[in-house]
């Protein structure tokens, strides 16, 4: 079971209370996680990444264990925390007023 | 939330009743009224913090209602509701260009491929609450016969050959308008800014540009072909061969859909602008809001004040009742203006100050429904049983 915070507005999209939680089979990456996430919430398809390119949207950035990895290679494994459940997968818009 | 002002509105037996459609910078608001239009329920904002550039209903079924729901962060959504805006379903948000999209041109001169940002304008159609339009930026024209769920782009705008020479307005290389002619399920006009008006007469596939007779001075060419920064196109749907056009400057009209335009700025004290409208019951009375210039984007001496022509245009009258008069800066944005269709017509806009001004008297005289919304992106008005 991974854990995945997601920014309010796609809280609220997604009609989640607080952290989701999503099962992956295979090793837990990041597109494993954001996969099984679109899967359990379809209405996210295409706010965190691109909906052809699969690429990261911009203003989105991806944090875990105190380490960003938004520039990590979307099929490189999770931190052992995060795929054991220890620690929450972030996901975070990036800090940008308006 | 559900709020009510002045009391809150209660529905009279065997009276119509009017929605008002508000999309903001951070969220959409419903407004209603009874007939009177003197009393209103506002609900929102639905989707707080989003930018909504514009909800639509279908005149099909008008508790159908599209709504365009974006972000910088998060991207374009598309919400449907089926209770006149009570609650709310995501539906597809995938905009995907046909082929290979080419390039168009930069502010600066230089070649950009097209790239999908937002969508600006969604017009339901006229006769199937499942068949929805959507104007997108860069700009390109969208369809959608499932009720949103997955959408189509009608390429043969984009691809009919002048694409390449487009260029973004100072909002964004957006397609804005569309119009579908009643009397002709097969035609359907839209506005770019800045490439200008097109028509299509055969459902979408085929387009032409309908330009002649627009002169802009941003263009080398004055009287080009494309390039000319269409603010807004208004039709009566009772005479769907005139449009009335809100150019960068100049106020235009069409007789003959779009064959030959002819400037109908007359006695306006400035022919910039955003909106225009047509009341809906007279074909001949437009409403416009002058706009002080291309770099001053707020009314003349700060006076906000909507013209309207009782002749089709050339000469107008200012309306200023009801509305400030002094040290009022506020802009009213191309979408951001509507009519209802009751006996007394109702006209409707919005400002970026965030006020939302109505007029139960055709624009004799106006009042705030509401003073202090986010800045107001569009208004949509809904004539309900």
């Amino acid at each position: 079971m991974i854990r995945v915070v997601l920014p309010a507005h796609l809280r609220s999209l997604a009609r989640a209370g607080g952290e989701v939680t999503v099962d992956v089979d295979g090793p837990a990456t990041q597109r494993s996680v954001l996969d099984a996430l679109e899967a359990s919430y379809p209405m996210l398809r295409g706010t965190i990444r691109d909906h052809v390119t699969q690429k990261r949207r911009p203003f989105v950035r991806f944090f875990a264990c105190e380490r960003d990895l938004s520039h990590e290679l979307p099929d490189a494994p999770l931190p052992d925390a995060v795929a054991t459940g220890a620690e929450p997968y972030l996901v975070v818009g990036a800090m940008a007023g308006g | 939330m559900r709020r009510g002002t002045n009391g809150g509105a209660e529905k009279e037996p065997g009276m119509s009743r009017v929605r008002v459609l508000v999309g903001t910078r951070k969220g959409a608001f419903v407004l209603e009224a009874d007939g009177k239009r003197d009393k209103w329920d506002v609900s929102g904002p639905h989707f707080a913090g989003w930018e909504m550039y514009h909800v639509k209903g279908s005149p099909a079924n008008p508790n159908r209602l599209y709504a365009s729901q974006s972000s910088g962060w998060f991207g374009q959504l598309i919400q449907r509701s089926d209770d006149g805006g009570k609650t709310w379903e995501p539906v597809g948000n995938q905009f995907t260009y046909d082929g290979v999209p080419g390039t168009h041109q930069w502010y600066d001169g230089t070649l950009r491929p097209w790239e999908f940002k937002r969508v600006w304008h969604l017009e339901p159609s006229l006769t199937d609450p499942d068949t929805v339009y959507a104007g997108v930026e860069d700009a390109a024209l969208f369809r959608s016969t499932d009720g949103g769920t997955s959408w189509h782009e009608l390429a043969g705008l984009r691809e009919h050959g002048t694409g390449p020479s487009w260029q973004p307005g100072a909002g964004g290389m957006c397609l804005h308008t569309i119009l579908l002619d009643p009397s002709d399920p097969q035609r359907i006009f839209v506005a770019i800014s800045a490439a200008g008006a097109f028509r299509s007469d055969d459902g979408g596939t085929t387009w032409q540009p309908i330009n002649r007779g627009l002169r802009s001075e941003q263009l080398p060419d004055q009287d080009a072909e494309v390039g000319h920064c269409v603010h807004r196109i208004a039709m009566h749907p009772s005479r769907p061969k005139t449009l009335f056009m809100q150019k960068h400057w100049d106020v235009m009209r069409t007789d003959d859909a779009g064959e030959r335009w002819r400037e109908v700025s007359g006695n306006l004290p400035t022919d910039f602008g955003f909106p225009i409208d047509v009341h809906a019951h007279e074909p001949e009375t437009v409403y416009v809001v002058p706009i002080k210039s291309d770099s001053e984007h707020f009314p003349l001496d700060g006076k906000l004040q909507v013209y309207r022509s009782r002749t089709g245009g050339d000469e107008w009258e200012a309306l200023t009742n009801g509305l400030p008069q002094s040290n009022c800066y506020v802009n009213v944005l191309r979408d951001a203006m509507a009519v209802d269709s009751l006996d007394a017509c109702g006209v409707y806009f919005g400002t970026t100050g965030g006020q939302v001004y109505a007029s139960a008297d055709a624009g004799d005289s106006w009042a705030p429904i509401v003073r202090d919304l986010p800045a107001v992106l569009s208004v949509e008005v809904q004539t309900l049983p």
